[in-house]
């Protein structure tokens, strides 16, 4: 039980620097807003859906990226990363809290991403909505990870995407076959396959990210 | 019956890349010793207080900390406290992550001790650097830590706040094991009960 206090100590936090600070969430929910409008510009009126969904797709995992720059930016500022890691906390403990905040922002951006997307180009089916929660499991994981890995490199701006964005394609690979295809049950079981993975070889490898 | 030293380090080296950042030296430093380490700029003092913090890793030799992490104090160059928390909220989280008993009560009496009580709902980020310093030291010494590791623990500190960690530092010898880094061994010479000067 302790591990998940930890945790929860740990997400609560970030939630409160978050909305204390306002660094981060604004300027996803303004880009999320941004892309699909320009796509919805850009795409052709007789465009097909499944198009519009490819484009659901990138807007996400973009807009991901760019709040997963910012994930361990209070801890890189101020040193606090290594007051955490000295703590008697298991330090995988760190990163889930870390991914948990994550989600809750991702899926607060979803939250109004999806009903605009809706409103843009087609509604959004249960599928879809079940892959863009399997998926933002998925990236939340990784992209929490790889964020601290990158943010030990005075290139973490370059780094970052360097690393997440392969290891994304497979998440837009299930995501868009959720949402487009006519058994998206395949779709979705590939995605929980990928997050249970993932979320396993994350949660045991971050002792090593903040490791010298 | 003779005990275990708290920290025993033999042909402890490190190296960054070509660089060396800490010359091989051996170390015996008893429990409930206090060591005070000197040595100029670039000697290797921050280096070797990293490597007993456990946040850097030895390139050659052996180093033995006879320490949980939970009882662990460690006082670095930066604060390691979120600039968007209140003093309170910083000494809260570590507290909890530390599993300190009666947490509020400990951290109202550091912080009434360090001078910050009125500061405390303040955000760190508008402190200035001696009071960083001081919440640094609430910080490290929260859990009641068995070993105390401070690395130039004077720094950015008033003439008041010096003296509090005089005091602080007085009561702790010999029920605590320190290693102290300074410039101004004099400050903490009739403390010491061991040396150790870095070339």
């Amino acid at each position: 039980m302790t591990y998940f206090t930890d945790v929860v100590t740990l997400a609560r936090k970030d939630l409160r620097l978050e909305l204390r600070a306002r660094d981060t969430f604004p300027a996803m929910l303004l880009f999320v807003i941004s892309t699909l409008v320009i796509f919805h510009f850009a795409l052709p009126a007789d465009a097909d859906e499944v198009a519009a969904q490819g484009l659901l797709w990138v807007a996400l995992v973009f807009t991901a990226l760019l709040g997963l720059a910012r994930v361990w930016a209070p801890e890189r500022e101020s040193g606090a990363l290594e007051g955490l890691v000295l703590a008697p906390c298991d330090r995988s403990a760190i990163w889930l809290g870390k991914a948990t905040a994550v989600f809750v922002f991702l899926g607060a951006v979803e939250l109004v991403a999806l009903p605009a997307f809706g409103l843009f180009f087609a509604p959004v089916d249960a599928a879809t909505v079940a892959g863009v929660i399997l998926a933002s499991i998925g990236i939340c994981a990784v992209g929490t990870l790889l964020a601290a890995m990158a943010a030990a490199s005075r290139t973490r701006e370059l780094v970052l995407p360097l690393l997440f964005l392969p290891l994304a394609i497979p998440l837009v690979v299930g995501g868009v076959g959720a949402s487009v295809s006519p058994d998206p049950g395949r779709y979705l079981a590939f995605l929980a396959l990928y997050d249970g993975i993932f979320a396993v070889l994350c949660w045991a490898s971050f002792e090593y990210v903040v490791s010298e | 019956m003779t005990t275990a030293p708290a920290i025993e380090a033999i042909g402890l080296e490190k190296r960054y890349g070509r660089k060396r950042a800490l010359r091989p030296l051996d170390l015996r430093v008893e429990r409930d010793g206090f060591l005070v380490v000197t040595g100029a700029n670039g000697s290797g003092k921050t280096t070797l207080l990293r490597l007993v913090a456990g946040l850097a890793a030895p390139t050659r030799g052996t180093l033995e900390v006879r320490a949980e992490r939970a009882d662990l104090g460690y006082l670095g160059h930066e604060a390691l406290v979120y600039r968007d928390l209140t003093a309170l909220e910083n000494l809260d989280l570590y507290g909890r992550l530390y599993r300190v008993p009666e947490r509020r009560e400990r951290i109202g009496m550091l912080l009434e001790r360090f001078g910050l009580w009125d500061a405390r709902a303040e955000r760190s980020s508008t402190y200035s650097r001696g009071m960083l310093q001081r919440l640094a030291l609430c910080r490290a010494l929260l859990h009641d830590p068995a070993l105390l590791v401070l690395d130039e623990p004077y720094t950015a500190l008033d003439r008041e706040g010096a003296e509090l960690l005089d005091r602080l530092l007085a009561d702790l010898r010999g029920e605590r094991t320190v290693l102290l880094s300074t410039h101004d061994p004099s400050r903490v010479e009739q403390l010491a009960t061991a040396r150790l000067a870095l070339a």
